[in-house]
Order: C-alpha cells, then structure tokens, then sequence
C-alpha cells in the first residue's frame, strides 16, 4: 500500500463530502435561513479522519453499521460547529455523509494497493458530483423562476435570498401574480396567439412538407440531388440575415401585425428541416409495399394517404413536436413583425412586460413561468419523440 | 410506355414539390438576395411606408335648401418626405344627384365622379368642396352619400425600386473604428460559446453514459435549458445576476466570496489578478458566453451521448485487460470515437453562434462590450433606423457565413470519403 495512493483517497474523499455540503448549504440558505460559513477548515479535517477511520476498519464490521455510525459522527460533528440551525438540516447532512460513507464503504487495504486505484476514485466522485452539480445548475433558474413568481413585492426585497414558499398565506394570495398576468395584462390573448400560431405552423408546414418529401424520397425528376443537398443549405441561414428585407417586403405588403404574416415566415423557415426529417425516413419504408399499393390501382395521392402516412407516423410526430417547439419558442420574428399589443406572442409579450414601466419581477416570472411550462410538459411527455426531432433538426438552434 | 411512366412520375414529382419550393424560395432566397440590393441603397426605417393619396369625406347639409348638399373631400398626402404624381381620384353617388358648378379638374359622368389632381408634394394638403342638387327635388340622404367611398390612386417613386445605388453603407461598415472590435467580440463569444458547449456536453455525456438511479430523469433535466424559450431564460438569468437584488450576488456575499455586488451583465471590464500579472477580463462579455454554454451544451451533450452508447464495449473491456487506466481510456478510445461528432459539431455550433441574436439581445441590449455583429444588424436597421446599413451588416455575416459553410461541407464530403 503507497502512502500517496492513501493520501490521495483521503483529500479527493474529503473533498468531494465537502463540495455535496456546501450544495446542501446553499440549499439551505436559499429557504432564507441564516448560514453564513462553509467551515471548510473544520469540515475538511474532520473528513480526512473519518476517511481514514473508514480505511482502517474496512470489512472488520458490517458495513451498513459501519456507515451509519461514520455519518451519525460527521452530522453530530457539523451539528456542534453550527449553531441554531433547524432539525431538517442536520438530518440533510445527515442523510448525505450517509450516502457518502455509502460510496466508499468497500474501500481497503487491497483496493487502494490496485493498480490506478487513485484515478478511478477520483473519476468516481467527479461523475458523482458532476451529476449532482449538474443538475442544480440547470435546475435552479426553473426553480428561482416558479419560487419567484410566487412572492410578492415585499417578500422579494425583505430577503432575497428567501426561496421558500409560505403556504400559510393561501393559495389565491400565492398564485396572485398569475391572475394579474392573466386578467391585467391580457396574457390569455396571448397564450391563445402563440397556440395558434404555432398549432397553425405545424398544420401547413406538414402540408407543404409531406408531399415535397415523398418526392424527394422516392420520384424521379430533374434537379433531385441539387434540391437535397440545398435544402441543408438554405437551412443553415440564419433568421438575422432575412430579418431586414422581409421587414421591409411586410411592411410594405402590410403584413406585419398579423398572424399570417407570421405563420408564411415560420412555415418557410421550419420547412427545410421538416422535409430534410421527413425525406430520410420515407426512404427507410420499404419500396415493395408501394409496388404493392399501385398494383391495386392507387395513384400518388392514395399512396401517400394509406400507405406512407400510416407508416410515419412517428416520423411525423417528431417534426410535429419539433416544429411546434421552434413556433412558440421563435422570437425575433415575433419581435421584429408585432408591434400592437393585440397580434403579441407569449414571448413577444414577456420581452414588452420586460422593456416597458417597471413590471414587479413576480408578474415577469409569472409571465415566464406561463410560457415555460406547456413546452416543458410536452418535452416530458414526448420526449422519446421531440429527442428525435432535436437530434435531425439540430443542424439549427 | 416506360417513357410515359417517368414522364408521368416527373410531372408528380414537380407537382409535389412546387409549394414548398416556391414558399422557401419567396421568403427564404428571395430576402437574401434582396438584401444585396438594399445594403447598396440609401434606405431609412421612415422611407418604407409607401406614399398614399388619401381623402376624408364630409358631408354637410345645406340649411335652407334641403335638396342640396355640400360635399368636402380633404385630400393629403401620406407621406412626409415624398412626392405623388399623377393622382386620380374616383367616387360614386346615388341615382338622380347631380353637382352644380363642378371643378375643371372634375368630371361626372353616369354617377361617378372622377379627378385628376395632378401632383401632390410631401405633406400636401387642400379641401375638395363639391355642392350637389337633387334632381328630382326630393331629399338628399345623407347617410347614402356618406356610404360610398372615394377611391384615389398616384404613382410614387418607391425608394427600393430605383436604381440608385451607393457604396455608402458598405464604406461606413468598414471605416467604423469600431469594426474590429465588432469583429473580434463576435469571433470571441463564438469561439468560446462553441468549445464551452462541447467541453461540458462531453462531461454530461460522459456521466449518463454510465449506470445510476435517475439516469432516464436526469436525461431529460439535461435538456431543459434547450427546449424551454429563450426569452423567460434570459430574463429569469437576469434577475439572477441582478447586482443589488439578484441571488448569486447575495449568496456570494453571504458566504463572504466577495465584498462588493458585481455588475455581472453590465460591467465591461474587470481586472484579474492571477500570479502576480493583471488580467482584463471582458466581464458582461464572459457571462453571455456563460449562458449560451448553460443553454447550448444539452445538444452536443445528446451527440455525443448518442455516439458514445454506439462505442463497443469490448474496446474498454481490452484496455482494462492491457491495464489501462481511466485517463488512457478517455484519450485512446472515447476520444477518437467520438472525434468525428465532435467536428461536425463544431462546425455546426460555430455557425450557429455566429449568428446568434437573442441570447445577447435580451440579456444585455449589446451593452457593455457585448455587440456581436447580428447585434448590429438590429441596432443599425432598427435603433438607428438605416436600413442600408443593417443590410450590409448581414452582407457580411451572409459573406462570413458562406466561408464557414464551404470549410463545414468539405469536412463533411471527408468524412463520407472515408466512411
């Protein structure tokens, strides 16, 4: 056994139990309570003994006793460094050296004297830790974004630190700032527009794009190749390019503030992707069941409508749920061509809430919250289908 | 008969395709190539709306003799900056109306009565007073006067179909002290935005690509930043990094990190002291590329993740034979495998960044040492109100754009070789 590969076990080990406190410390102090020091001397030091202690009882004891009373100490040790803190954090602390001390209950002797013991730990705890820190991260504006809508003015400047929800101050009182949102400023309308305007694009740019597709997929004409390989390179120009002449063109067409307008530039813009999606997976259908369908006496149309639409339908969803997504998430167009508040999208509306007088950040989170959350469901829900559309369609974003 | 078939077949094929050609092509080509034609121009934001002829109709009775009736026309011109020539004016009246004393410039033929007003300056103005008698002695109605509209009709000079050209706006883009910098913060924010996304897409895959409780949830967690809309992200990050208000900045301070808030989207600089030598940081520059990693790294994170399940497992199980530890299996094995997602990627990620306009726009307005150059279209097409200039502006990320395309096919077309 080297005396390095023990040392080195001991401060990645130590460290990584420090770094999941310190999560949970913030944590903490983001329900608005009082903690002001990591302890990291204190915390550190006692971690590389219990390390140790671990190391050197091994399998000597059996192991689900071992851990716990390894995390009973380290809590009952946090537990006397900090003062007043309530019952549910000591028994977060406690919970987490648990599954620490968990991870790290097989290591010995003989695993430490194994050849890149050293590398393997650390790369054990980074994944460990990585996921944890991962997931707060991205987790935590969502978070703060739902919490916030929730306060009011007051609570908001009296601790701003303070994510927790009070209960106690009724459910009309909590959800105030949606029936602000929606009863003052007008979000319903909105919520309506971005609905149809994005239901609207998915409808004809699989209208437009089926039939373009199968054409692509399986007939025979002039230009074929040059279209394919165009339709990958119209598609990779960006909307800031085309942004100038076609507000020029609409304006002077008198376009914008319309929901149509909108929909003919959303179409045209998602259409490359939903042909180039579609094109790829109507050359997986096996031709013989088309062969099969003209010796019956269908023509193209009746090809298309019983045999290749039935049979994409997976296909055809994910562009669905693909398209959707670009629709009602899409906001330069929206900011560029709307300008009356009553052809407003949901975005268009949060960034005009955002610009004009002071809006209170709760009616602005609330706002968010509202065109956040149906795009999140239908992620979760579909998600097997809209990670296929992010995967082919991520050519853009 | 088989030259019949493919004729036939053809002739769908074309059919099929048609709309969605000719839509990509009206609202996709055809802006592009108009802009080339505006960014030569002399365009301001005020000269897109299209000079009108208009007139406002007043009718008014005449007190003591109730069959005649005095009709106002008050004619204008739209446009504050443009002339209209050739103008023409039309309205209907009621059967059995006729005027008395009618304008020279005006005819009344079978109940029509037609003008020709000639040329109107910018913000002309003038009154149209026709009086009209019933023939047939009865009362006039009003309201039947009032229900018919007056049509006018006059040419104007549309300011984008002249064949005025100019190189001022592609003159101004390049003299612009400012350009360099322009051009240098945009290379910066895609360049670091591209590999901080792919770095920490690597990282994520890495970790979901091993087995653990919550992995399919936390899949999805990854995605989150990516799918969920811009705008309420930017916002929710910005009340985050407020500097009097915002949570990281109190949290810091709480636990005593730093003493003083620190403007995080608003400061342009800050100073770095590493080692003994000062470092200037682009600050608001830093936390914008921050947030493109925090929203971009999920797509190069499903990548990768995808390549990384297709690597086979006998690779690993052979190094571990051959004693390999987790460093050499990273470099020797994952990293070539996934080496070719990875350029593609990047190529991919580095247009895209290249282009992006919103992240910065509503998360800084392109304060503060953050104007990229799709910044810049806005602002000078939109703030400023020249559209010549925004369209030379896009010229040059269409010309950029172009480059990046031609080096991203080549790799592409090299890496089909030698597949």
């Amino acid at each position: 056994m080297k005396i390095k590969n023990i040392f080195t076990y001991c401060f990645i080990s130590s460290l990584f139990l420090f770094s999941l406190i310190c999560i949970w410390k913030i944590l903490v102090t983001l329900q608005g309570i009082e903690l002001t020091n990591f302890n990291f001397n204190k915390l550190f030091t006692f971690g590389i003994v219990l390390c140790l202690i671990n190391l050197l009882i091994g399998k000597k004891l059996n192991l689900n006793i071992k851990i716990t009373i390894l995390a009973l100490l380290f809590s009952i040790f946090d537990y006397f460094i900090s003062i007043n803190l309530p019952i549910w954090y000591s028994f977060g602390i406690f919970l987490i050296s648990l599954f620490f001390f968990n991870n790290i209950k097989d290591y010995d002797k003989n695993f430490l004297s194994k050849n890149h013991s050293s590398q393997k730990l650390f790369f054990n705890f980074l994944t460990l830790f990585g996921i944890t820190l991962f997931s707060f991260v991205i987790l935590f504006p969502f978070y703060m974004m739902l919490i916030t809508s929730f306060k009011t003015q007051a609570l908001l400047l009296l601790n701003p630190l303070d994510f927790s929800i009070n209960f106690a101050r009724g459910l009309p009182e909590l959800f105030k700032s949606y029936f602000v949102v929606f009863k003052d400023y007008n979000f319903g309308r909105y919520m309506l527009t971005s609905t149809i305007v994005s239901l609207g694009t998915v409808i004809i740019t699989l209208i437009f794009a089926i039939p373009a597709a199968y054409a692509v997929a399986r007939l025979n004409f002039f230009g074929k190749n040059f279209l394919s390989t165009s339709i990958l390179i119209i598609y990779l120009f960006p909307a800031i390019v085309l942004v100038i002449p076609l507000y020029t063109i609409f304006s002077q067409l008198g376009l914008r503030n319309s929901i149509e307008g909108l929909l003919i530039v959303y179409t045209a813009t998602t259409l490359p992707v939903a042909i180039y999606m579609l094109q790829g997976y109507f050359k997986s259908i096996p031709k013989e069941l088309e062969e099969a369908g003209i010796i019956d006496g269908q023509n193209w149309l009746g090809i298309i409508f019983k045999i290749i639409l039935p049979l994409s339908l997976p296909a055809i969803s994910s562009v669905a749920l693909y398209v959707f997504m670009i629709a009602w998430n899409e906001f330069l167009f929206s900011l560029m061509f709307l300008d009356r508040p009553n052809t407003f999208t949901l975005s268009r509306a949060i960034q005009f809430l955002n610009v004009g007088a002071e809006t209170p950040r709760q009616y602005l989170m609330a706002g968010s919250v509202v065109v956040t959350l149906p795009i999140l469901i239908i992620f979760v829900y579909f998600e097997k289908y809209l990670v296929s559309g992010l995967t082919a369609g991520s050519v853009k974003g | 008969m088989s030259s019949k078939l493919a004729k036939i077949e053809k002739r769908t094929a074309y059919l099929l395709i048609l709309p969605s050609v000719l839509l990509v092509f009206s609202i996709i080509l055809f802006p592009i190539f108009s802009n080339i034609w505006i960014s030569f121009k002399n365009v301001e934001l005020k000269d897109l709306r299209i000079p009108e002829p208009r007139a406002k109709k007043l009718v008014k009775l005449i007190k003591d003799n109730p069959n005649q009736i005095k009709v106002i026309y008050k004619l204008r011109n739209s446009s504050l900056t443009q002339e209209i020539t050739n103008v023409k004016f039309k309205d209907k009246y009621p059967d059995s109306i006729e005027p008395i004393d009618l304008d020279n410039k005006c005819q009344f033929k079978s109940n029509l009565l037609k003008c020709e007003l000639g040329n109107w300056p910018k913000k002309y103005r003038e009154n149209l007073e026709i009086v009209f008698q019933n023939t047939n002695n009865e009362e006039i109605s009003k309201k039947e006067i009032k229900s018919y509209k007056p049509k006018l009709s006059g040419k104007s000079q549309n300011i984008l179909l002249t064949y005025e050209f100019t190189l001022n706006n592609f003159k101004k883009v390049i003299k612009d002290k400012a350009f360099i910098d322009l051009l240098s913060t945009t290379f910066y924010y895609t360049f670091f935005g591209t590999i901080g996304a792919i770095v920490f897409g690597i990282l994520a895959a890495q970790m979901v690509n091993q087995k653990f409780f919550g992995r399919t949830f936390m899949r999805s967690v990854l995605l989150f930043p990516y799918v969920a809309p811009v705008v309420a992200l930017a916002y929710t990050w910005e009340l985050l990094l407020d500097p009097t208000s915002g949570t990281l900045n109190n949290l810091l301070i709480n636990y005593q990190i730093i003493d003083g808030p620190i403007n995080l989207l608003g400061q342009k600089y800050v100073t770095l002291n590493i080692l003994g030598f000062d470092f200037k940081l682009r600050l608001a520059l830093t936390t914008v590329i921050i947030f493109e990693i925090w929203r971009y790294f999920p797509l190069a994170f499903l990548f990768i993740l995808a390549r990384l399940q297709a690597v086979p497992k006998e690779l690993y199980e052979a190094a571990d034979v051959d004693g390999a530890n987790p460093i050499q299996k990273f470099l020797n094995i994952t990293l070539p495998q996934i080496l070719a997602v990875i350029s593609i990627l990047f190529m991919i990620r580095f247009i895209w960044n290249f282009n992006k306009f919103e992240d910065i726009f509503l998360l800084t307005g392109g304060a503060s040492g953050t104007r990229t150059l799709p910044i810049n279209v806005y602002q000078q097409g939109f703030s400023i109100g020249d559209i010549g200039m925004g369209s030379a502006v896009s010229i040059v990320i269409v010309v950029f754009l172009l480059i990046f395309m031609f080096i991203y096919f080549k790799l592409l077309g090299k890496r089909a070789d030698e597949n």
